[in-house]
């Protein structure tokens, strides 16, 4: 068995992978369109639409339990330099899985290019939409304030 | 017993032709959209994810339309369609205490860290029909900077003092997964929250009213309910190292109920727990009720009450296998029927083959 890697915050191909996989397809497919150096590929596997289990823990910290199922598409592609690269994303867009691979493969080729073309914008936007829901959300938080009861 | 029963073919066409045209209805209005059933009718979506078990709201929603909006129709069709599709793997846990939060209330704790946030709720609402939102324009949320602190659940925070039982997370032997075997009796726990996180929530609504009306031991308070957004991950065999495939909306409910102890533990609170994808509140909090109940025996409380009775209520929770055996009943039983008329003339023949004088003694 090969050696686990530990989930470290420094794991730069991973944290690319979940940028891509939380993409929403038309925005990876537009920078995919403008894209100019689309390197020639061909697919290993898929890509091909599954289930994963989603498992969670009772209590929320407890022994696990199964909760449902999510549907996953998944990818693999070869580039003609040699690359492989892996997609996986909830849903069923095998185009955007596809798009993913393929980024996949070129991030261990040049990961600086793949973080300005891709993974920076997107992960900027990402973090700006989850920042508008969280103040949305922020604005019903409640602001209890006690009455003074008069002497009595 | 049912037989097979020629010469439908031509009605059963035109039948299913005729539900197409219901289900479009009138052809100079717009039909519905799967975008517009995902925003405008989203908690229906999410009931069918969950009762379907199933988490995508494309085809959640597509099975409500073809469904014409029975939801159990449509959950019945999000778990036919799962059967089609291979399974690549079991996922990490999520971890609600990471979620990206859209509502967050506790009912025992008025200032806990974090805060109490209402989000898109009905609570407080006035439940008054408003026929001017067909046509208001909608403005925007209010916007105000949220504060990074942390919201760490609330049975985390009793956790603190020794005061609720701790979350039990030991080695155990395979998690039980009732999509592949068939369940046996008396069930575990990650049983019992597979089967009620799929079940119906009419049903289970019932149940949890029973308990707090007298049909069983339930004192509870609500600890919190969350509904937001958490983190899939799955370990990806072929690198080493598990990704997160995207996030998925779930919501939770830790239900506290009174207390429980023994010569060895303190008397301290018992939970209940209630985990549903979507944005489903009143289910997962009927589903903490459910669970709590579920586990008398494990506490060692008397099983009395239809609630407490794991077999009674998982084996009649899931509304598909429900639907299914009440409505086989209308399928042709031509044959068992002709059989039930025979023995019931037989039984009248005999019947007024007695004499009268004969009947009168019998009595």
């Amino acid at each position: 068995m090969p050696q686990q890697q530990a989930q470290s915050d420094d794991n730069p191909r991973r944290d690319a992978m979940e940028i891509l996989s939380h993409a929403a397809p038309e925005r990876l497919a537009a920078l995919w369109a403008s894209f100019a150096d689309k390197p020639a590929h061909v697919r290993v596997r898929g890509p091909e639409t599954g289930l994963v289990m989603v498992r969670a823990r009772a209590g929320g910290g407890g022994n696990p339990f199964n909760l449902g199922e999510a549907t996953v598409t998944r990818a693999t592609v070869r580039l003609s330099t040699g690359e492989v690269g892996h997609a996986y994303a909830l849903g069923r867009d095998a185009a955007k899985v596809e798009i993913a691979a393929v980024l996949d493969a070129l991030f261990q080729r040049d990961p600086a290019m793949i973080t300005t073309q891709f993974l920076a914008p997107l992960a900027a936007e990402a973090e700006a939409a989850d920042r508008v829901r969280r103040e949305e959300v922020a604005a019903t938080k409640v602001d209890f304030f006690t009455m003074v009861r008069g002497d009595d | 017993m049912y037989v097979a029963v020629k010469g439908g073919e031509a009605a059963i066409a035109n039948a299913h032709r005729l539900l197409g045209d219901r289900r479009r209805g009138d052809r100079s209005v717009p039909g519905l959209t799967l975008t517009q059933i995902i925003g405008q009718l989203g908690l229906a979506v999410d009931r069918v994810m969950g009762e379907g078990s199933l988490y995508d709201m494309e085809l959640a929603a597509l099975a409500i339309v073809q469904a014409r909006g029975d939801m159990i129709e449509a959950i019945f069709l999000l778990r036919a369609y799962r059967t089609t599709l291979p399974r690549f793997g079991y996922s990490q846990p999520i971890d609600t205490g990471k979620m990206l939060i859209e509502r967050r209330i506790s009912a025992t704790y008025k200032d806990l860290p974090g805060g109490q946030l209402l989000g898109p709720t009905f609570d407080y609402t006035h439940r008054l029909l408003d026929p001017s939102l067909l046509d208001a324009d909608v403005p925007e949320p209010v916007a105000r900077t949220a504060e990074d602190a942390a919201a760490p659940r609330v049975t985390d925070l009793l956790n603190d003092e020794g005061l609720i039982e701790v979350d039990v997370s030991e080695p155990q032997g395979e998690i039980g997964d009732l999509t592949r075997e068939p369940l046996e009796f008396p069930l575990n726990r990650d049983l019992r929250l597979q089967a009620l996180a799929r079940g119906d929530e009419g049903f289970l609504l019932a149940l949890g009213y029973s308990t707090q009306r007298g049909y069983g031991r339930s004192h509870p308070f609500v600890g919190e309910i969350r509904i937001g957004e958490v983190e899939v991950e799955l370990d990806i065999p072929e690198l080493g190292f598990a990704v997160s495939l995207g996030r998925i909306r779930v919501t939770e409910c830790q239900m506290v109920n009174k207390f429980k102890g023994n010569a060895k533990v303190p008397p301290q609170f018992t939970r209940g727990y209630g985990l549903v994808f979507g944005q489903a509140e009143r289910k997962a909090m009927a589903m903490s009720l459910c669970d709590r109940s579920l586990r008398a025996r494990e506490l060692g409380e008397d099983v009395n009450h239809p609630a407490q009775d794991e077999e009674f209520v998982i084996s009649h929770s899931d509304n598909v296998q429900s639907t299914g055996f009440v409505e086989h009943l209308k399928l042709p039983h031509y044959v068992d029927f002709q059989g039930e008329l025979g023995l019931l003339r037989e039984m009248r023949a005999e019947h007024e083959a007695v004499p009268e004088e004969l009947k009168e003694a019998a009595e």
